[in-house]
């Protein structure tokens, strides 16, 4: 499947939770298949940290360059383009075309850099809301996504209840627990310690903070994974004949690691990455409601798939059954898969037989 | 009569409903073709909750022994358990989680006291193998077999009342001796 890439740009005003405006911004997408004559076949595939619109498919120029859930979406997949319509989004505040720290702020003529606010998961669903308008959709058949992307189809449900009817929240957290915004923090302080950060200014300096980004790239990519996985992908295998009594390195986790790292600096920015920590952090979608995420939901009016793995220790199957809980107390319909997988929160990604075969069996039971 | 339809017959029109071991949702389906009673399966095998899935019911992949936490006192017209109650470990547990979520609850089992499954052992020595119990001791997921008297002793201890009970050989309701002569057990309780 080829695919193209779109940019939709708009000039009214955001108003964004923070308070700030964003005074005209641009939202990156593609689509895939068809949207159908009554528009009503169309699902919002919302992306998580490090990925992007680029969902499905293959660009004309860059055949490698393989959409992040090409085993989900596509012709015959589990969410089969034969049939939806699909649209991937780029959400607000990222760097991969979506108006983000490194645009241009109108004001100044010069990257937004640290100026470029905050946003968060209701700012990215009310961004993604006038990109569904652009496109003349009133409503998705669904909006999905794993991590933090099924945080935005879960406030999707809540804040445009009419424009939903099928949820699906997948390795998802209704909050971050202390040890998860513990973890952004140390990811946020490597970053902002490192001196080619320059307090986020640092575009028109000629560096990059790559030393932080890489350190918060290695202690995220450790919470991705379970502690089977790693042992069974690296176990202790050494990568010389001898452990050498130095700072090189000497196991196999290390080179990964250093190797994920590199990668990641090379094409991540730092400020969006410490935008996104934050946009974490503050998701909870219950605190409006005095921490009852029944009553939250209780404006919801999609039917709702949650899905979690087991091995998952960074937003665990505990998280998503408090979800399952809260839409049987506030009567939403629900199901709930929770798969017993090793690989960790990384397992929403992976082509597991159980898992795409209930999705397959979901969107196919979906009327249209 | 089937299993079923005797459910059927005493699910109201609307109510809802939560089918522990719902399998592949097949009662849950014909409840809600029969009687418009939206419902809800808890099954913790795979391959079940897929084939849920495929037939458009609602389904909870959850241990039903870790109890029904998920679920708010009350929030079910009825909780079913269909030919589980002898597989799982912790009776009195789920029966007891069944009502608290439950207004009713409605419970079938294969009747341990039934005349091919006394002889079997009485006469024939061996573990009973039958239509309701197709396994051999050394096979069986089930592990807690009682009668009908001994499950009207437990509902007794647990302050549970029997509102009704079917029970069923082949197809056919049984009036007269059910220990002896029933197969199959369906009971509707309530606390």
């Amino acid at each position: 499947m080829i695919v193209t890439s779109h940019k939709a740009r708009f000039n009214e005003p955001l108003r964004l939770s923070s308070g700030a405006v964003l005074p005209e911004f641009e939202v990156a997408y593609e689509t895939y298949g068809t949207l159908n004559a009554a528009r009503s076949n169309a699902v919002l595939v919302c992306h998580a940290l490090n990925a992007s619109h680029h969902v499905a498919g293959t660009y004309a120029d860059g055949p490698d360059n393989i959409g992040w859930w090409d085993n989900m979406v596509g012709p015959g997949k589990p969410l089969d383009t034969d049939r939806f319509f699909v649209i991937g989004s780029n959400y607000i505040g990222s760097c991969f075309g979506s108006t983000g720290p490194a645009s241009i702020n109108p004001a100044t003529g010069k990257p937004w850099g640290a100026d470029f606010p905050v946003v968060t998961v209701e700012d990215w669903v009310a961004a993604q809301a006038r990109l569904a308008d652009h496109l003349g959709i009133e409503r998705f058949a669904a909006v999905m996504g794993g991590s933090i992307g099924a945080m935005q189809a879960l406030q999707w449900s809540l804040d445009f209840p009419e424009r939903v009817r099928h949820a699906i929240v997948i390795a998802c957290t209704p909050r971050l627990t202390a040890q998860n915004i513990g973890f952004n923090e140390v990811a946020r302080q490597a970053i902002m310690t490192d001196p080619d950060f320059h307090g986020g200014n640092y575009y028109d300096k000629g560096v990059v903070p790559a030393r932080g980004l890489r350190i918060a790239r290695m202690v995220g990519h450790i919470t991705y994974l379970s502690d089977d996985a790693m042992m069974e992908k690296f176990g202790r295998a050494l990568r010389r004949e001898a452990p050498g009594y130095d700072f090189d390195i000497d196991f196999e986790i290390e080179s990964y690691l250093r190797y994920q790292a590199d990668k990641f600096a090379g094409y991540f920015d730092a400020n969006t990455y410490l935008r996104i920590t934050k946009e974490l952090d503050y998701f909870d979608p219950a605190a409006r409601f005095g921490g009852d995420l029944a009553k939250a939901f209780a404006q919801a009016k999609a039917d709702f798939l949650v899905v979690s793995f087991t091995s998952d220790w960074r937003f665990s199957s505990a998280r998503s059954r408090e979800i399952v809980r809260a839409l049987l107390d506030s009567r939403r319909i629900v199901s709930y898969l929770e798969i017993d997988a090793p690989q960790g929160h990384d397992c929403f990604l992976l082509d597991d037989a159980r898992y795409h075969g209930a999705l397959r069996a979901y969107f196919r039971n979906m009327p249209l | 009569m089937t299993e079923a339809e005797t459910i059927a017959r005493w699910v109201e029109p609307g109510a809802r409903v939560l089918d522990l071991g719902c399998g592949d949702g097949r009662l849950l389906r014909s409840l809600w073709e029969t009687n418009r009673a939206p419902g809800y399966g808890v099954e913790i095998d795979d391959a079940h909750v897929l084939e849920c899935l495929r037939n458009d019911v609602n389904v909870l992949q959850m241990d039903l022994e870790d109890g029904l936490a998920a679920f708010a006192d009350q929030s079910f017209d009825v909780a079913n358990l269909t030919e589980t109650l002898q597989a799982i470990h912790r009776q009195e547990y789920v029966l007891k989680e069944m009502l608290r979520v439950g207004r009713e609850a409605m419970v079938s089992f294969p009747n341990f006291g039934y005349w091919r499954a006394r002889i079997q052992i009485a006469l024939a020595g061996h573990m009973p193998v039958s239509k309701e119990l197709p396994y051999e001791w050394y096979n069986t997921p089930n592990v807690h077999h009682c009668t009908l008297v001994d499950f009207e002793a437990l509902c007794g201890k647990l302050g549970f009342r029997i509102l009704e009970r079917v029970v069923l050989t082949d197809g056919g309701t049984v009036a007269t001796l059910p220990n002896l002569l029933g197969a199959l057990a369906v009971y509707r309780v309530t606390s």
